[in-house]
């Protein structure tokens, strides 16, 4: 059995975690090293992969690197994985955030072995995700994703705060967080296993490509299943996949479980939550929705760019609401994902435009742009919550004198967060401004108001932390970033900056898979 | 050609890299940091000296501006290009730019006090407190020297990328980082809860317009499928986008699209109403004030806006177009309204601030009334004298700080006008480079710069017929004069009011040579621009100015060429000397801010004034306040605490409560006690029965055998059959 280099990215990271599981538990250092070279080594192969990824040949489904395994013959279910474009950006940002994630972890102390394993078993979940083919595959490696950062959250998340529930009960805030996730998103997922069913009872095959060709050529009166229209399963299966992903985005307002699960997870496991986990959604959103569902996303669009509008305003006021500077930076990731998804509306109302396009192109580089940032800006925080110990943010201010690198780091991350222009987040908002203002002209113009109170919950942060008088209540227990978290971050930076004066390398990628996705619905 | 382009491309760039070259490396080395940063200054005004001289040397420059571009996307099958460009009028900015920006830096070496000993007391984030040595106290060196000197790097690479860029949205790029700049220099002191909130409110309120502005650009981007100056500047494209029927009922696009675009420099010019961060940007350094008031970002908003007039005045036809009306409209209320405040000011930096925003208003009148070549001519010479005023004033609080310094008595205010007086002769030089910029501000006739361009949107207005503009802006130029005029009285003139006045000493080299330069700028630059039918001197000196700027208008847009008048001319003389005799009558015997004379004269109104009309308490509770309860009480604790956590927690109390049940009526009673239970209670008493048949003894178990083995063979052959 051969096995090519991008599936070679898929395992490398389980193998890791099997040979991190068999080695003995006491030398945590090892451990950790071993957790890192693993990781690094996908990253490498994902750079190869990137590298060649223009010249590569593409197969009958526009697919580069595909492989194709029996996998479970008895339902026609392979292992199909493949990537285009899109896919190709994902997996570079999974295997370029998970270093750096490994290494921001390396502060851990509490069981490094299950906790290594676990995380390098979650990059394998995410690439799954990334590179399925197949919709039993891709369905496996959603829900296995689940699993290890439930397990993050729960035993290594923050171990302060209760969390109050109904009739007197109070349960651990860690403990509410990742039960909430966990079991939100598997609520979410029920509708989506049985529409995956439904086609693969009615395709004999879980192959996607093969899905979508036949399910878009069905007349809408055909009946299927020898009960149902297509266009009545059409319609209710496109919600079951969309109320999916809603969740994992999060959509407004099925968002309230990622406050908390980015609050209370140990900060690399915020960084890869924000960073990839809602890139999840969204991918979906591209990978199966657009694909499979396109009238009835384009008559939904409207919606969705209404609701979307809604997380832009309300996740930026309900940052700027905030004490606690983690949650603050929690809920600027429902606003910045709110662009991703007006971007999505934007395309899915009017594929075949060339607005549509720049929607879209802005929509899948604000997916990368807004890992790189929330990953960033997560681990800042988390740096200053490891020497203090609090995330409060009225016990905290005047730090730029203490920790001037620090500060000037803080500040560069918080801006490109915030989408100054010469870092990365300006040119994809810009774009998704620029794609949907035809499009949703109203929707557009109200969503301004969410990027304005971007400007001042970011502010926010890097006022009450670094400016004003030296708040004397924790600033002794105050020590400059060391020189493990600047490996972290300088590399993010870097990439920031980079995206943001020239982003050609990456977008004329997402440019060319936008518009073949585009050619197939329009 | 070719190296023209080049040189273009790269002015930019050697602030950015004193910038990272200071911020990564030499940080520490206070000297090499000042050296880096005025070095690049110096080799971005030597490539723009290069580029303007080329320009000027250039036949048919206006026809064939310099530049070109590169593409930086591809969005589908289109490529999205950048580039540079360099017409008249950004020859002209870049300019000015290049040299006040230069003399901001040389100055800011002084202004920080290099050369003095470390203060004792002094903390990062606060300005410095002086230093003891040999028995006095003296002015101590600040103690972030290096880290200003990256950030007006920073500042000015924001400021050239703006001007030289040919499109849009790199404009928009040099824009935002100087938003930024704006943030980190307003709060360069930002242990002072004073300087972070005036940061933060400068921030916020320019972005109130840039997110406008944003809008702008995706707009017309959208309708001309391009953001390159020279692509929308051509009389095809500006007469689609002027037919083109936009959102809004009556309004084209190219209308709906200027006034977007237009709202970008009401935040970042402070016209009314998003004018109130200004005033509180004093809290910088004071050569920020100068960089922000004079040499760039006000001065970009203006820009943007006059390098979007084709746009702006298309399909008007020589008439005032919607948007030109709104420019109008909101330069007037602007240059007035903001004139009235300085008025009743008492702080030296914050008159200056409010004629600032009145001067700009000037500008955005100015080109409302579609006057072109004044708008740009009173740009570049606001640029010159505001310059040379703001780093006046800030000589004249250092030489205060000095004196300060020297008597011990730090509550005395070294900014109060009222507490100086007399000092044109403890800092000579200061004084009269000081009393030329404020002549020209005030448009002293024939003399100063600031009459020509004054005197040319006056008379724009007047010929056009824009009587309501020409009287406002003539009402605001007679205010102009004469709170100037009551500046440099209670500074300089008459005797020390206090005796920290009595010490205040003459600023060093550093900061009084480029007080010179601009001085001689303030005074040079207008007679550039002569009208031609001026009584006497008209003719006398080419109008070079007048046909340098007109000409890099696109072809198609036509300007009538004014007659001379006597009326704007006679009015412009009159509300200049007037303002400044009044000026002078008024405040000669002036003594304390208690019995200031116009605070006598207009009781209530000028507690208005003073107070700034309360725009700031207005905006704090209408909005500021409000929208933080909002943000926190509304948005999170209500709607996602409350609300959609409330749901999702009834859900789970109800799956709860559903569960129980379950096991309490169900999975309790049925399924353990009655079949589990049951079964176990059925098979003992089974198992109690039958054990009575268990008794050990084997004859009674053989008998049960052949029972059974007949009743199995009976039923076999049952079956058979």
């Amino acid at each position: 059995m051969d096995i090519n280099l991008l599936t070679s990215i898929l395992f490398t990271p389980l193998v890791g975690a099997l040979i991190i599981a068999l080695l003995p538990g006491k030398n945590k250092k090892t451990t950790r090293i071993v957790a890192l070279v693993v990781s690094l080594i996908s990253l490498v192969m994902a750079i190869i992969l990137w590298v060649g990824f223009d010249g590569a040949v593409a197969n009958a489904d526009g697919l580069k690197f595909a492989q194709e395994f029996v996998w479970y013959e008895a339902i026609n279910s392979t292992f199909y994985v493949g990537v285009d474009g899109l896919s190709m950006t994902m997996v570079l940002l999974t295997t370029l955030l998970t270093p750096f994630a490994i290494l921001a972890s390396f502060s851990i102390t509490d069981r490094v072995k299950a906790y290594m394993a676990l995380f390098l078993f979650l990059e394998v979940g995410m690439l799954g995700v990334f590179m399925s083919q197949d919709l039993l595959i891709f369905f496996v490696f959603w829900e296995i994703g689940l699993v290890p950062m439930y397990f993050l959250i729960n035993q290594w998340g923050s171990p302060k705060g209760e969390r109050k529930l109904w009739g007197g009960i109070t349960v651990a805030n860690r403990t509410y967080a990742s039960f909430k996730f966990m079991i939100y998103t598997m609520a979410g997922s029920l509708g989506l296993l049985l529409a995956i069913q439904m086609l693969g009872v009615v395709f004999h095959t879980f192959n996607l490509p093969e899905i979508v060709a036949g399910w878009n050529a069905m007349g809408g009166e055909e009946i299927i299943l020898g009960w149902v229209t297509v266009a009545t399963a059409k319609k209710v299966a496109f919600w079951a996949f969309a109320i999916a992903f809603a969740v994992k985005v999060p959509i407004w307002p099925f968002h309230t479980w990622l406050p908390d699960a980015h609050t209370e997870a140990p900060t690399a496991g915020s960084m890869i939550l924000a960073g990839v986990l809602l890139k999840l959604g969204a991918y979906g959103f591209l990978r199966f929705v657009l694909p499979l569902y396109p009238a009835e996303a384009a008559a939904s669009a409207n919606i969705i760019a209404g609701l979307a509008t809604a997380a832009i305003i309300f996740g930026a006021f309900a940052a700027f609401g905030q004490k606690d500077f983690k949650r603050l930076v929690a809920y600027s990731s429902v606003n910045h994902m709110g662009f991703v998804l007006l971007g999505i509306a934007a395309a899915a109302k009017m594929a075949g435009t060339e607005d549509a396009v720049i929607a879209l192109n802005g929509a899948v580089l604000q997916m990368f742009n807004h890992g790189l940032s929330a990953a960033g800006m997560f681990f800042l925080v988390g740096v200053i919550y490891e020497r203090i110990h609090t995330r409060d943010l009225d016990e905290m201010g005047g730090y730029f004198p203490l920790v001037p690198i620090y500060g000037g780091i803080l500040i560069f991350v918080s801006m490109a967060s915030l989408g100054l222009p010469g870092l990365n987040g300006f040119v994809s908002e810009f774009l998704v401004v620029r794609g949907s203002w035809p499009i949703f002209t109203f929707w557009t113009a109200l969503s301004m108001i969410g990027l304005l109170f971007t400007g001042a919950y970011v502010l926010k942060g890097i006022g009450k932390t670094l400016h004003g008088p030296v708040n004397e209540k924790h600033s002794d227990h105050l020590t400059e970033i060391n020189k493990r978290e600047l490996f972290v971050i300088v590399p993010l930076m870097v990439m920031m900056l980079w995206l943001g004066v020239w982003p050609g390398w990456l977008l004329d990628v997402i440019n060319k898979a936008s518009m073949a996705l585009l050619e197939m619905l329009g | 050609m070719e190296l023209t382009n080049l040189i273009i491309w790269l002015i930019p760039l050697p602030p950015l890299l004193a910038f990272f070259f200071i911020v990564l490396f030499t940080n520490k080395n206070n000297k090499l940091s000042h050296s880096i940063a005025v070095g690049g200054a110096g080799l971005s005004f030597l490539g723009a000296m290069y580029v303007f001289y080329q320009a000027l040397t250039t036949n048919h420059f206006a026809e064939h501006p310099f530049g070109n571009a590169i593409t930086w996307l591809n969005l589908g099958d289109k490529p999205f290009e950048i580039g540079v460009m360099i017409d008249p009028l950004s020859a002209i900015v870049l300019f000015f730019v290049a040299i006040t920006v230069l003399m901001i830096f040389i100055y800011s070496i002084g202004y920080h006090n290099y050369g003095q000993p470390k203060g004792d007391h002094d903390k990062k984030g606060f300005p410095p407190h002086g230093a003891a040595q040999d028995g006095h106290t003296v002015l101590s060196i600040e103690p972030m020297y290096a880290r200003f000197f990256a950030f007006i790097g920073l500042f000015a690479f924001g400021m050239f990328t703006l001007v030289v860029s040919d499109n849009l949205l790199t404009l928009f790029v040099g824009w935002e980082i100087m938003g930024l700049c704006s943030y980190l220099l307003i709060g360069f002191w930002f242990g002072k809860d004073s300087a972070k909130n005036a940061a933060k409110k400068a921030f916020m309120t320019t972005r109130v317009g840039d997110v406008f502005m944003l809008l702008g650009i995706s707009y017309l981007f959208t309708e001309a499928g391009t953001l390159s100056f020279k692509a929308i500047f051509t009389e095809e494209m500006i007469s689609h986008l002027a037919h083109a029927d936009s959102y809004i009922p009556g309004l084209s696009v190219a209308g709906l699209a200027g006034i977007l675009l237009f709202i970008g420099t009401v935040g970042k010019s402070a016209q009314f109403p998003l004018h109130v961060w200004l005033p509180d940007a004093m809290e910088g350094p004071t050569p920020v004030s100068a960089m922000i008031h004079a040499a760039t970002m006000v001065s970009a908003g203006v820009y943007m806006v006059i390098r979007m007039f084709p746009l702006l005045q298309a399909g008007g036809h020589g008439e005032l177009t919607t948007a030109m009306t709104v420019l109008a409209v909101i330069g007037s209320i602007t240059a007035l309204f903001a004139a009235t405040i300085a008025v009743a000011q008492n702080d030296v930096k914050r008159v200056l601030a409010y004629s600032t925003i009145s001067q700009l208003g000037f500008m955005v009148a100015a080109l409302g009334i579609g006057a072109y070549v004044a708008a740009v001519f009173h740009l570049v010479t606001h640029a010159f004298f505001k310059a040379l005023l703001f780093l006046g004033s800030g000589s004249v609080i250092h030489g205060m700080e000095h004196g300060v310094l020297h008597t011990g008595n730090h509550k005395v205010d070294p900014q109060d006008m009222y507490n100086m007086g007399g000092l044109s002769k403890k800092m000579p030089k200061t004084f009269w480079t000081f009393l030329i910029g404020g002549f020209a501000l005030s448009g002293f006739p024939l003399i100063t710069a600031g009459f020509w361009s004054k005197d040319e949107i006056l008379a724009d207005a007047f010929a056009n017929g824009h009587m309501g503009v020409f009287w406002t802006l003539a009402i605001a130029a007679f205010l102009t004069a004469f709170y100037t005029m009551r500046q440099i009285t209670l500074t300089f003139l008459g005797k020390a009011r206090t005796k920290e006045a009595e010490h205040a000493h003459e600023t060093p080299a550093t900061m009084t040579t480029p007080l010179i330069v601009l001085a001689i700028f303030a005074i040079g630059f207008g007679w550039v621009g002569v009208p031609e039918h001026f009584p006497g001197i008209g003719g006398i000196l080419p109008n070079w100015f007048h046909d340098f700027i007109a000409h890099g208008l696109p072809s198609f847009i036509h300007f009538e060429t004014i007659h001379f008048s006597w009326t704007p001319l006679i009015t412009s003389l009159v509300v200049a000397l007037g303002g400044l005799l009044t000026g002078w009558l008024v405040y000669r015997n002036a003594t304390t801010a208690e019995n200031d004379p116009i605070k006598k004269l207009l009781g209530p109104v000028h507690t208005l004034l003073k107070n700034k009309y309360y725009f700031d308490e207005l905006y704090d509770k209408v909005l500021v306040k409000p929208l933080a309860v909002f943000s926190e009480k509304v948005v999170y604790e209500f709607m996602d605490r409350k609300v959609i956590d409330g749901f999702l927690h009834k859900v789970a109390e109800l799956t709860f409560s559903l569960g129980t049940i379950f096991r309490e009526k169900f999975d309790l009673p049925v399924i353990n006690e009655f079949f589990g239970d049951g079964t176990a209670a059925m098979t003992q008493w089974f198992g109690e029965k039958i054990r009575k048949i268990q008794s050990g003894n084997i004859q009674q178990y053989m008998i049960i055998a052949v029972l059974g083995a007949f009743v199995a063979l009976f039923a076999f052959w049952m079956t058979l059959n």
